[in-house]
């Protein structure tokens, strides 16, 4: 074929890896600021209070709207201008946390959206508190189904990492690119993190999917 | 802004007050009006069947009943007290969501499509509320669970999640959950409606027993003349929100005086 | 007043910017949708030597990042001794990114027509093609608008890695402006409310157009 090497390959492995767990560790921390900031907005959107759910669906719209590689490099320059500095990993995590955040509130949204109206009147009718509604009739149900898009949203951020790489975070893109310079070699390290983020990727949908058919079961839906 | 007072008699009293009383009671959705200043009142022990054609407001005289949604106008009572309405300073005003779930025990509703809590099983259905609302311990709501489910022949199925089990069997299992909160008022919203023909005779017997047995006041929006001929005491023809013709079932069935219910009676009869 | 003075001074920088955006985005929408049309009814075959192709491409485009894909198809390609110029190299790695994407939406579009149609249309001896055509993309066609939607915006979003190659688009122009005056917050938050603009005043009400033709083609009202 043409000029891959082997020997080059192996050298550069050990780095990569390194940096796949760091990759990793990114996505996780920005996963879980999402799902709590998520759920915040998800609630704030279903209250009655126009002050507090216009300004937050806004806000959400916005987040949704625009580019995270720029909502980065906001978030990035824009505290030392104001006197805050924010070194690249709390900036990255500021930055991708509030923009899957927004993704999954919609995903919260939907799955809430997805419980039958039957099932308000019937626990309605039984006179459970709206508490007890929400927490034992309608969140059971609406795991399920944003279970999916939790899932679809975890890939997505595991693969959205790579922006970091543009504010100084050493993850797999950020690495590969450094690998390139010093070396003047660009085909293996660029194959190997396309590689690296098929192996974690494909098999984690995987599991997710056959997981969210273990949830649906173990629930007695369908 | 000030609540609107209404000058209703805040409690019914007497010797012979119905236990459910609808007093010009309208519903509208924007300019649709559903339920056009309706009167009705259910005695005690009473089963009156609701027919008439669709967008007759039927069904909606059930939800209004168990309070799914607001009425536009008028006052309903049950046992005596308002359920739309409550008391403040003398007079009467709009029911808060408090009172309004502490009158909706009163009442029992089993819907069209059953609503039963998928994720939960036949037996849990039928515990949640005891538990959550009445706070019964676990043990005697599930003895009560048991009684009941037994009642509507669903005791074997008690563990099964609702999506093993067939149309009339999730009805029945509905209905023994509505039992199980000792309602005063049984509501059974078109309950045979998306059943397979052949399993809508497990549903009526149910019901039969429920009326022979229990003597519990119940409304039945049905579209089975037949079922309603036999078992209710009252039959109640709606038409355009109101009730155009109401009497004894062999009355509105033999001898129907409206032209209205001589039509729709006709046209049902002869689509069967 | 300052403001002022900076909107005279890199308006015209970052308008040519958002021109650039835009043409990127026409561009890799009209390959995406190409790619997606074709890999999607690709992925409905039964036939291993038609989906496997199909499937292998949107496994590989959806399993990895954009911004890896955009390094690999300017970096790595030419080694093949396949060159392309940042801007070609730009649009088509963000156009076969989101076209795996679409060819998802169009197989779960085509899947979504009720199967009595596909009895019917055959039942009427229409050919497979035919069948497809006049029957079946017409109507998988008004249920998949809505996703694409937000599809389309995901790709005018995704235009915005191609500024890490140095295409001159919006981001590329603000990271410029930015290097040079410092002004992070305002050139940022411009770049922000432009691509707001472009996503929700153009795209969406675009959209929501072409969903209103399709209804009206079909007869559907919605």
């Amino acid at each position: 074929m043409f000029d891959w090497r082997w020997e080059f390959v192996w050298q550069i492995t050990p780095r990569l890896v390194e940096a796949t767990g760091r990759t990793i560790l990114a996505a996780l921390l920005g996963y879980g600021i999402a799902m709590v900031l998520g759920l915040f907005f998800a609630l704030a959107q279903r209250t009655r209070f126009k002050l507090v759910n216009k300004p937050i669906r806004e806000f959400v719209e916005f987040i949704r709207s625009t580019p995270l590689i720029l909502q980065i490099f906001f978030v990035f320059y824009v505290g030392p201008q104001f006197g805050v500095m924010l070194s690249p990993w709390p900036a990255g995590m500021i930055a991708i946390g509030l923009h899957y955040a927004s993704y999954l509130s919609e995903v919260y949204r939907g799955g809430i959206d997805s419980v039958p109206k039957g099932q308000w009147e019937a626990a309605t009718s039984l006179s459970l508190s709206p508490t007890r509604t929400y927490y034992r009739v309608i969140i059971p149900q609406a795991i399920p189904p944003a279970f999916a898009g939790m899932g679809n949203y975890l890939v997505g951020i595991f693969k959205d990492t790579p922006m970091l790489s543009v504010i100084g975070v050493a993850e797999l893109m950020h690495t590969a690119n450094s690998i390139g310079s010093e070396h003047y070699r660009f085909l293996e390290p660029y194959t190997m993190v396309g590689v690296i983020f098929l192996l974690i990727s494909l098999p984690t949908a995987a599991v997710l999917r056959k997981a969210e058919v273990k949830i649906r079961r173990k629930m007695g839906l369908r | 802004m000030k609540p609107t007072v209404f000058h209703y008699p805040a409690k019914l009293e007497g010797e012979d007050i119905p236990l459910v009383r609808f007093h010009e009671v309208t519903k509208r959705y924007g300019d649709l009006v559903v339920l056009d200043s309706l009167d009705l009142d259910v005695a005690e022990g009473e089963m009156v069947a609701i027919i008439g054609p669709s967008g007759s407001g039927k069904t909606t005289v059930l939800r209004m009943l168990m309070a799914l949604e607001k009425i536009n106008d008028g006052i309903i009572y049950v046992d005596g007290e308002p359920l739309t309405h409550m008391s403040r300073n003398g007079g009467l005003v709009w029911a808060d969501e408090k009172h309004l779930r502490r009158q909706r025990l009163n009442i029992g509703m089993c819907f069209q499509h059953f609503n039963l809590f998928p994720h939960m099983t036949a037996l849990e259905n039928c515990i949640e509320a005891p538990v959550q609302v009445l706070g019964m311990s676990k043990a005697d709501a599930i003895k009560r669970a048991e009684e009941l489910l037994d009642m509507v022949g669903m005791l074997e199925k008690a563990h099964e999640h609702p999506s093993r089990l067939s149309g009339g069997q999730q009805q029945r299992v509905a209905i023994a959950r509505s039992l199980a909160m000792r309602p005063k008022v049984m509501l059974f919203d078109e309950v045979t409606s998306a059943l397979d023909p052949e399993v809508i005779g497990e549903v009526t017997t149910v019901i039969r027993k429920l009326v022979h047995k229990h003597n519990l006041t119940m409304l039945m929006v049905t579209h089975q003349m037949g079922f309603a001929k036999e078992i209710s005491d009252r039959v109640c023809f709606f038409y355009d929100g109101k009730i155009e013709e109401q009497g004894p079932p062999d009355q509105i069935f033999g001898n129907p005086k409206s032209e209205r219910t001589q039509q729709f009676l006709s046209a049902v009869l002869e689509a069967n | 007043m300052e403001f002022l003075v900076f909107l005279k001074d890199h308006g015209p920088e970052l308008i040519r910017g958002s021109l650039t955006t835009i043409e990127l985005t026409m561009l890799s929408a009209a390959l995406a949708i190409i790619i997606a049309v074709i890999a999607g009814l690709m992925r409905l075959s039964t036939n291993r030597l038609v989906y496997g192709p199909a499937t292998v491409y949107v496994e590989i485009f959806r399993g990895t990042s954009l911004l890896v894909q955009i390094y690999w198809i300017f970096f790595v390609l030419p080694l093949f001794g396949l060159t392309l110029e940042k801007f070609t190299a730009g649009f088509i790695a963000v156009g076969m990114n989101l076209g795996a994407y679409g060819a998802e939406l169009v197989r779960g579009g085509i899947q979504s027509v009720p199967k009595g149609q596909w009895e019917a249309a055959t039942a009427l001896s229409m050919s497979p093609a035919i069948r497809m055509r006049r029957i079946i993309f017409p109507q998988a066609l008004l249920n998949m608008l809505p996703p694409w939607g937000n599809l389309l915006i995901e790709l005018l979003k995704g235009t915005a890695l191609v500024a890490l190659i140095s295409v001159s688009d919006l981001m590329f122009m603000a990271k410029k402006i930015n290097s040079t005056t410092y002004l992070s917050a305002q050139v940022f938050g411009i770049a922000l409310v432009l691509y707001y603009l472009m996503s929700r005043g153009l795209i969406t009400p675009f959209m929501r157009w072409l969903e209103r033709l399709m209804a009206r083609k079909v007869g559907k009202r919605l």
